[in-house]
Formats: structure tokens, C-alpha cells, sequence
């Protein structure tokens, strides 16, 4: 049996649709097998909230009445960049400001956006005959501005490595504090929840694909920034490190900071939590299977962060049911693990995008264009310019 | 006698209000001020250790609760502003005590009785909703 994008768009209209998340349709399956699983369900939703720090937003201002080509620009003493039209820019997530530092940065200016409080906006510009303003101080608000859409160059990371720390220091970094020898492990997945463990070679999942972000409907609107198609995969064909990865955009107008925050990591610096929600439809068998994808199967290697200089910094392998049980062994160690990936964020999702789908508000988009398979990535090496530095 | 430790904020219109005075004279409570900070006619905080019969600190809590004072019963150092929690268990990573854990409903659950206050989640909450509320 196999069904169509069309087909399943038609049920959904007229709300015949069966929606499940990818939690339940494990244990459909195994209550009643694949055959009538697969006859019945239509779409399983899946779902992640977690820190991304490739994220970020671009914004269109208006002109003022005597215009200004803004070339150096701050929101709330955030910098963004001056780089595109006179009154364009991009606020990157991580940008930190320069009077707070990292406990208010991009991420904070984007939130603060989206709960409609005022910012202010400075920009400075060297005066051109067409845009002869030099300098304008004033504060701008999301429903005054022309448009204000996140851009995420990465989220949704297919599966990433868990982090651990083997020195007698503590270390801050973006996988939270890691205390002292072999402390404590964090991990950031979703797990059997997360929308591209559930399709791992992104059958479904491409450009268009229509997706829940931060609140609202957004798009998939590229491959993501790190895409590596190529990682080494299990039997089940989910990756055993970081894998695929999206880009994707929505409008910040109608976003809600319920599904969207700032993140502060300690010595690290400003990053940004961002909830996606993919439905994944049941197109045939071989989706249904991977839909079944379970916690026990989605294999998870421990990184050393106190190793960094090019290393092998593998120190075990564990699934994530193992992560999420609440500890792991390294060498012989117990040792606990803790998650940075709200699961609990990551459900709410999933179980309001069923909803919006069975409430006949959410349909489902075949992608216009897929993604590279066997994609792998580049280092970056320190060299001399080729042909010699003349 | 039974032992408990409470936290309380005394809202301004009430840091004038003879609170410990009176848990003493009315409830018989034998206290020790474990933590203190009380700015007159602003706010306060105290961390109290508590000793009493069972039915004597029940109705002390009932006073302070009446009273307008904000009672705390986890009676620790830590505020955890749970509305704005995400649950995201960043905090949990740095507990050894198991203090802070996503539970099976995978919510924050915080357990004060097991909290050593060594103040590591306040550093590793990325919301940054934890807050030492001694630390001013």
C-alpha cells in the first residue's frame, strides 16, 4: 500500500486524516503490526526544541523621512549587520551586546521582537546625496517594521555527538557545564521524537517542505549549513554522529517565545532554543519503518571536550535510551548524563501540530527539491594561497 | 518536635511585621536564622530552621501564609522561576545530588531537601531562571 501527498492533503480537508506523533506510532505498531499501521495512519508528527546557535534574523526597518544608508546598526546594543540594503539587516542569534555581553545578545533582541517590546535602534552611516542622514537614534517595534523573518542556517541536527569532560577541570561550553573527570555527559536530541531521525535519508523532508517553527507555519528553505548526508549510518540507517541538517524560515510576526528562546551557556556565550515541528507523511512501508525508529536503536558517540586538537575524541558508544535512562558507563564509570534538548518542549510540539493537522489548519508540501545524499564535509585548512603568496 | 526549613519574602508593606517575634510567642517555635536579608520598608528573605510540634508549625505556616509573607517550604537559598522553565535539563547535568531532575513526566522537578546549595545550576540554567536569592 502506498499513499500521496494529494491523498493525505484530501483526508486532511476533509478531516478524515489519522495523525499520530512518533512516540505513539511505535506502540501502534506493535500492538497491531505494520500491515494495519500502515493502512491507517496517514502522518506522524515529529518534533525538537533545542539550543541552535546557527539561527537568526533578517529585518527591514522603513525609511525614515530623511533616509539613512545604516551602515553600523545596534538593537538594544546588539550589533547586526551593515552589509546589505540601506535599511536591511541580519541579527545573528549569537552576537553578544556591548554592554550586557553574553546574558543579552541576538537571541534576546529576536525574543524580545517577537513579545512586541520595544527596541531601540541606532545606526550610524557616512551620508550619501541619496540617503543623507548620518546617524538615527529611535526604537522600533515588531508590528511597525516592513518584515521580520527568522533565517536559521542550521537547526534540526540529524543526531549529534553527547559531550564529556576527562581533565581535572571544568569546562563551559555549548554542551553546558562538564564537570571534571568523566562528571557528567550531555547530550542534544530529541531522540525518537526528533524529526530527522524519523526519515533519515530526508525522503519526505526537502526544499518547501512546509514545517511548525517557533509557533508558526515556516518552510525548509535549504539544505543546512554542516550537511553531512554522508555519516557513517546503522542498519537502520539513522547516523551514528551529526548528520543532515535544515535551513528554514518563518515570520517572525506571528512567532510566540513559548516555542522560542534565548539561551545563556555559561563562559560560552548567547545561543538560541528553537522549536520545529515536522509532519513526516506515511507515504509507504519502507516510511512507516523508519517512523518506528525507537530511542533503543538511535545509536550516540561520547565526545571528550577536553580533547581539541584534532584528536580521536571518542571515548564510548551509547543509544540514546541509555542517555536518557539517567547514566552511561565510560571505562568502567557510571557516570550521569543529562539532556539540553527539552523533551518535554519537544512533545508539546509534536501533539499541537497533530492537532493543527486534524483541525484541518496545517497541510502537508511534497519538497520541490531534494536534498544531496552522501554529502560529506570539509575541514578548514591553514595554508599558504595556492601558487605561492605573490 | 519535628524540624523543617522554610523560606520567606516579606513583601515592603510587611518587612515592620514582628514575623519571628511572633512565631515564637503564638506557636512556641524554636527558630535559627540560617540566612537573612531584610532591607526596612524594601523586601526581605529569611531562611529559617524550624523546631515545633506538628500541629504548632502548621499553624505558624497558616499565620505566615495569612500574614501576606511568601512561604517557601523547599527552605533553600534556590528560586526556580518554573513558568519560565523550558525543562530542558541543562541544570540537572551539574546536580550531583539529584536535587534538580527531569522526572517521567519530563518536567523540572526540584527536591530542596536534597539540595546542597552549591549554586552550580544558577551558572547552567541557559534561561537563566535560577536564581541564588541571596545573591543581590
Amino acid at each position: 500500500m502506498t499513499r500521496t501527498y494529494q491523498e493525505i492533503n484530501e483526508k486532511i480537508a476533509s478531516g478524515k486524516a489519522v495523525v499520530v506523533d512518533a512516540d505513539e506510532i511505535i506502540s501502534i505498531v506493535e500492538s497491531e503490526g505494520y500491515e494495519k499501521a500502515l493502512e491507517t495512519v496517514d502522518v506522524v508528527t515529529t518534533a525538537t526544541f533545542s539550543p541552535m546557535c546557527s539561527s537568526g534574523a533578517f529585518i527591514n526597518f522603513g525609511h525614515a523621512e530623511t533616509p539613512i544608508r545604516m551602515e553600523k546598526i545596534f538593537l538594544n546594543n546588539v550589533e547586526c549587520n551593515g552589509g546589505l540594503a540601506a535599511v536591511d539587516t541580519f541579527i545573528g542569534a549569537t552576537q553578544e551586546s556591548i554592554d550586557k555581553g553574553m546574558e543579552y545578545g541576538g537571541a534576546h533582541v529576536i525574543c524580545d521582537l517577537i513579545d512586541g517590546k520595544d527596541i531601540h535602534l541606532y545606526a550610524t552611516a557616512k551620508g550619501t546625496d541619496c540617503y543623507p542622514r548620518k546617524e538615527i537614534s529611535t526604537y522600533i517595534n515588531i508590528n511597525d517594521i516592513n518584515e521580520a523573518y527568522l533565517y536559521n542556517p542550521r537547526n534540526c541536527y540529524q543526531n549529534y555527538s553527547a559531550a564529556t569532560n576527562s581533565s581535572s577541570k571544568r569546562l563551559y561550553t555549548y554542551m553546558g557545564v562538564l564537570q571534571p573527570n568523566f562528571g557528567n555527559v550531555t547530550y542534544a536530541t530529541a531522540g525518537q521524537l526528533s524529526p530527522l531521525l524519523n526519515d533519515p535519508y530526508l525522503r519526505t523532508i526537502g526544499l518547501g517542505t512546509r514545517i511548525f517553527l517557533a509557533g508558526t507555519q515556516g518552510y525548509v528553505t535549504w539544505q543546512g549549513t554542516q550537511y553531512n548526508s554522508a555519516q557513517k549510518r546503522g542498519e537502520n540507517g539513522v547516523p551514528l554522529g551529526g548528520g543532515a541538517t535544515l535551513a528554514v524560515t518563518g515570520n517572525m510576526k506571528e512567532m510566540s517565545t513559548d516555542f522560542i528562546r534565548p539561551a545563556v551557556f555559561e563562559k560560552y556565550g548567547t545561543s538560541m532554543s528553537v522549536g520545529i515541528g515536522i509532519p513526516i507523511p506515511v507515504l509507504d512501508m519502507e516510511m512507516l519503518k523508519y517512523l518506528c525508529v525507537k530511542d533503543e536503536d538511535i545509536k550516540q558517540t561520547i565526545c571528550d571536550y577536553s580533547i581539541r586538537d584534532g584528536r580521536d575524541d571518542a571515548v564510548a558508544q551509547v543509544t540514546y535510551a541509555q542517555l536518557r535512562s539517567g547514566s552511561v558507563e565510560i571505562n568502567g564509570k557510571t557516570v550521569k548524563t543529562a539532556p539540553l534538548t527539552s523533551r518535554y518542549k519537544s512533545k508539546e510540539i509534536a501533539t499541537l501540530l497533530k492537532e493543527q493537522i486534524q483541525k484541518k489548519e496545517f497541510f502537508l508540501t511534497e519538497p520541490v527539491h531534494m536534498f544531496p545524499q552522501n554529502n560529506s564535509l570539509n575541514g578548514l585548512a591553514i595554508r599558504e594561497k595556492k601558487g605561492g603568496n605573490k | 518536635m519535628k524540624q523543617m526549613k522554610i523560606r520567606l519574602t516579606f513583601p515592603r508593606d510587611l518587612t515592620a511585621e514582628p514575623v519571628t517575634y511572633n512565631l515564637v510567642k503564638k506557636f512556641d517555635i524554636s527558630f535559627n536564622i540560617l540566612k537573612a536579608h531584610v532591607d526596612y520598608k524594601l523586601e526581605g528573605t529569611l531562611l529559617l530552621g524550624l523546631e515545633g510540634t506538628e500541629e504548632n508549625l502548621n499553624a505558624a505556616i497558616r499565620y505566615l501564609n495569612e500574614t501576606g509573607v511568601i512561604v517557601d517550604l523547599d527552605g533553600t537559598s534556590i528560586s526556580i522561576d518554573m513558568d519560565k522553565c523550558v525543562h530542558c535539563g541543562a541544570c540537572t547535568a551539574v546536580c550531583v545530588k539529584g536535587a534538580l531532575e527531569i522526572g517521567e513526566d519530563y518536567k523540572l522537578h526540584y527536591h530542596g531537601d536534597k539540595c546542597l546549595e552549591c549554586m552550580l545550576c544558577v551558572k547552567a540554567c541557559p534561561q537563566r531562571i535560577i536564581k541564588n536569592v541571596f545573591d543581590i
